[in-house]
């Protein structure tokens, strides 16, 4: 049976990269004693698929894994167990065991949404909230965005589906799409850009709030959609 | 949340900032208002590799054990990090508290190997602590080191108030408490000092003068003060069965060089190759208790969630317990899907079936390290390995499938001849040869694959090589190509693939390794301009080293290349690792007879070990 796993991922832990994450859940789920299934041959491994890969130095309240289970006691147990292995930093938010016909955490993803805030060190405009609305308002953003193959121009608007400012901070909800996968860093990057403004080394501190799946109606849930 | 150390800037701009978080999978977290003593426990090197050490995780287990106690890890942050950390004045600090480290009660440094001595005070330097011991004051915290290298502390002994001598399971308990009882009384380092030297297998260096001959060879050695021991004894675990193991060692998020549970089955080794030094600081061979391991085994398996096992001992074959504990363990690993690893097996028809079990004979090698080319040069250094064996052992893998085989060889060794070298290619050829007249042509999958590696041999205390002279490097580099040139005159060259090392780092190392008190000034000096990292050859700076030596005043072939009389006063002399002096030149004779002597398990030698009570010493004898 496959079974979803949303957790977070907060604090110093954001240090820590994605393929180093993968390997601390296989024997974090070692240690809790789940009964995952293994793949066949010689050298055998977890069935697990994790949705959307966090960006190192990034923080997280909604990422997502799948994993292939033999057998499992509750739900509830399953995440009471996970999280009694936990380090800090990383909470096992819900379990949820999925329909057959679930498509896998990956291939689902269809958005994202981040909440970004600023470095001291970033130079702001007085009326940057303002600026930020009709930079979203507008109603192209042609952008040149830098791929494996080469340079593609694209209308970044697009892959924006949300923008608000919420206190200091810019709220975001982005295409996460396989192949047009959009960074919250890029989208801020591409408006201070717009403003001639230099931005300072590690401008932004970004937090991931929730990864996106399209429902039967087309419409954006969360990878866990509970009722 | 605890605060980092290190900014966020910081963090993102180094390499793996996962080495400088702590916050690992059991690392021990414990209220500062709980404890009296904090210890930072290093090793002085990149954190993977630091982390792959199963004695600090003995050590960091025991000592948490300790409720007064707190011990935390800190290793050699890599350059990148070292760079800033000296351009913006940041403190060295602990992973788990990332408290400075000068706040601390004890910094203790784990020496493996020679060639880290100048990330030993690269460590000091970051941590704000004085370089000298001499310079240090109440405020700072009581250097402590430990290790195999600490069997010749004299060339870093001006750098630690104390070395450990032995293994570190023992004293600590009591090193501890006399040190609560000397601060609740407000005494100084010095009279603390002054009074850890009573406990055995405690050296403090300040306490000894040591005066020389006009050849440069030691007069005389003695304490300052009357009652102090002008032996110390190496300290060991009598019953290894019932003593400190951990049961929940730190999982590191990052891969690190060795990514898995470490069973230690035994200590000590019964074979008494002339050239090893390991396997003679360690005797007597003491083995755990087979239900003991098989008990840590499991538990060690659920607390990390490791996906692999390795046994870990100088010669696992030699494990009296070994086919039941390898049933075991194979048996409970299937069921989990976990690995096992076994290394230092000798290779027979046992030990081909456990691989042929637990691993993909098809992806794997075999190791086999004769030491030697010849069975004359086996002879002298007391490797008890003959041809026949080797080819046995070669015979009956290529038949069960494996096309692969390792050799491991050591060049420069005493009473060494051309022929001997020549050994070498001549050997892997017949094994080559071997795989072709045991594998019919239809059966054969691509080529035999032989990869034959030299190291240098440098000669270590307590050895009985201990007098022998080490090759210059241009003897070392001028041995290379001749095996080089014989293996490419053999008939099944393309079979055979040869590496050797480099031979500036070997000869360093060599220097280090029989030195005395002089060399502090050097590696002091060397540290001071640039040199650190040595271990790591894209950072080791040869002319940095001579131009020290040379503004030193300090000839560095007086410490290997010079004959040694049998009566010299060695700077390690003072120390006792149970194996008497007179042991080693019986072996050391022997040796120039080229005559074989046989392990403890056969024979017992009468090597002074014995005293220690226990092992292998003690064990009926077939």
């Amino acid at each position: 049976m496959k079974v979803r796993i949303k957790f977070s991922k907060e604090g110093p832990i954001k240090f820590i990269g994605h393929l180093d994450v993968m390997r601390y859940f296989q024997k974090a789920i070692r240690r809790a004693d789940i009964d995952i299934a293994y793949t066949t041959g010689f050298s055998p491994h977890q069935i697990m698929s994790f949705a959307s890969p966090l960006s190192v130095g990034h923080e997280s309240i909604g990422e997502y894994f799948d994993v292939e289970l033999h057998s499992i006691v509750s739900e509830e147990d399953m995440k009471n167990r996970l999280n009694s292995v936990m380090v800090e930093g990383i909470q096992i938010l819900d379990v949820a065991v999925l329909d057959d016909k679930e498509g896998n955490a990956m291939a689902s993803v269809s958005a994202c949404d981040y909440l970004v805030s600023f470095s001291d060190k970033v130079m702001l405009p007085e009326d940057w909230k303002d600026r930020l609305y009709a930079f979203y308002q507008q109603e192209s953003i042609p952008v040149i965005k830098k791929t494996k193959k080469g340079e593609k121009e694209l209308n970044l608007k697009e892959g924006i589906y949300r923008m608000e400012i919420r206190d200091e901070q810019v709220y975001m909800l982005l295409d996460a799409g396989s192949g047009s996968n959009i960074k919250p860093g890029f989208v801020l990057e591409t408006f201070f850009d717009s403003l001639a403004i230099e931005l300072p080394a590690f401008p932004f501190r970004i937090k991931r709030i929730d990864t996106y799946k399209r429902n039967e109606e087309n419409r954006l849930v969360p990878l866990i959609a509970r009722a | 949340m605890k605060s980092l150390m290190l900014s966020e800037e910081i963090l993102m701009q180094v390499e793996k900032p996962a080495r400088y978080i702590g916050n690992e999978v059991n690392a021990v977290m414990k209220d500062k208002k709980d404890i009296r003593v904090r210890f930072a426990m290093c090793f002085p090197d990149v954190y993977e590799i630091g982390m792959s050490h199963l004695g600090i995780q003995i050590i960091y287990d025991m000592l948490n054990s300790f409720e007064d106690v707190w011990c935390e890890r800190v290793y050699s942050p890599w350059v990148d990090l070292d760079a800033i950390m000296r351009k913006e004045n940041i403190p060295l600090f602990a992973l788990e508290s990332q408290d400075p480290i000068k706040e601390f009660d004890f910094l203790g440094i784990t020496i493996q190997y020679e060639m880290c001595y100048t990330n030993i005070l690269q460590v000091l330097d970051l941590a704000g602590i004085p370089l000298l011991a001499k310079d240090r004051s109440d405020e700072d915290p009581i250097v402590i080191g430990g290790g195999p290298c600490t069997y010749n502390p004299e060339p870093i002994c001006d750098f630690f108030d104390l070395f450990y001598i032995g293994e570190g399971e023992t004293q600590y308990r009591n090193l501890i408490s006399l040190y609560e009882e000397c601060k609740e009384k407000g005494e100084s380092r010095a009279a603390f000092l002054r009074k850890a030297a009573s406990i055995p297998g405690m050296y403090v260096p300040s306490l000894y003068e040591v005066s020389y001959k006009e050849d440069g060879t030691i007069l005389e050695r003695k304490p300052l003060f009357p009652d102090m021991p002008s032996k110390i004894v190496k300290e060991l675990v009598s019953d290894v069965s019932d003593t400190y193991y951990p049961a929940a060692p730190v999982v590191p998020f990052i891969k690190v060089t060795q990514d898995r549970v470490v069973l230690e089955i035994q200590r000590g080794c019964i074979r008494g190759c002339r050239f090893c030094q390991a396997g003679q600081l360690y005797r007597p061979v003491r083995e755990r208790d087979v239900d003991f391991l098989k008990d840590y085994a499991m538990k060690m398996l659920a607390n990390t969630g490791h996906e692999e096992i390795s046994l870990s001992s100088l010669s696992s074959s030699d494990y009296s317990k070994l086919p039941e504990l390898i049933d075991f363990l194979i048996e409970e690993c299937n069921k989990r899907k976990i690995n096992i690893s076994l290394p230092s097996l000798r290779i027979d028809a046992f030990s081909l079936d456990v691989m042929n079990k637990v691993q993909d004979v098809k992806k794997s090698s075999l190791t086999f390290a004769p030491e030697a080319g010849s069975q004359r040069l086996r002879d002298v250094i007391n490797k008890g390995l003959t041809e026949e064996v080797i080819l046995q052992g070669a015979k009956l893998a290529f038949e069960g499938g494996w096309t692969r085989v390792k050799l491991y060889f050591m060049l420069g060794l005493p009473f060494e001849t051309e022929e001997d070298i020549r050994g070498i290619a001549e050997l892997s050829n017949k094994i080559a040869a071997l795989f072709y007249e045991t594998v019919p042509k239809e059966k054969r999958n691509g080529k035999v694959q032989i990869v034959a590696s030299t190291s240098f041999f440098i000669p270590k205390p307590f050895t009985p090589f201990q007098w022998a002279p080490q090759c210059r490097k241009e003897e070392f580099l001028e041995k290379a190509y001749m095996t080089r040139t014989s293996i490419s005159q053999q008939l099944n060259q393309k079979s055979i693939k040869y590496n050797w090392h480099e031979a500036d780092a070997s000869v360093m190392e060599g220097i280090f390794a029989r030195g005395d008190r002089r060399l502090n000034q050097v590696i002091l000096k060397a540290y001071e301009k640039g040199c650190f990292y040595d271990a790591w050859s894209e950072y080791y700076k040869n002319d940095l080293w001579f131009e020290s030596f040379e503004e030193c005043g300090i000839d560095p072939d007086f410490y290997t290349v010079r004959e040694r009389s049998d009566d010299e006063i060695f700077p390690w002399d003072f120390l006792d690792c149970g194996v008497s002096k007179s042991f080693l030149l019986k072996e050391w004779h022997r040796a120039q007879e080229e005559t074989v002597t046989p392990n403890c398990r056969m024979q017992c030698q009468g090597c002074g070990a014995a005293r220690f009570q226990t092992g292998v010493c003690y064990e009926k004898r077939a």
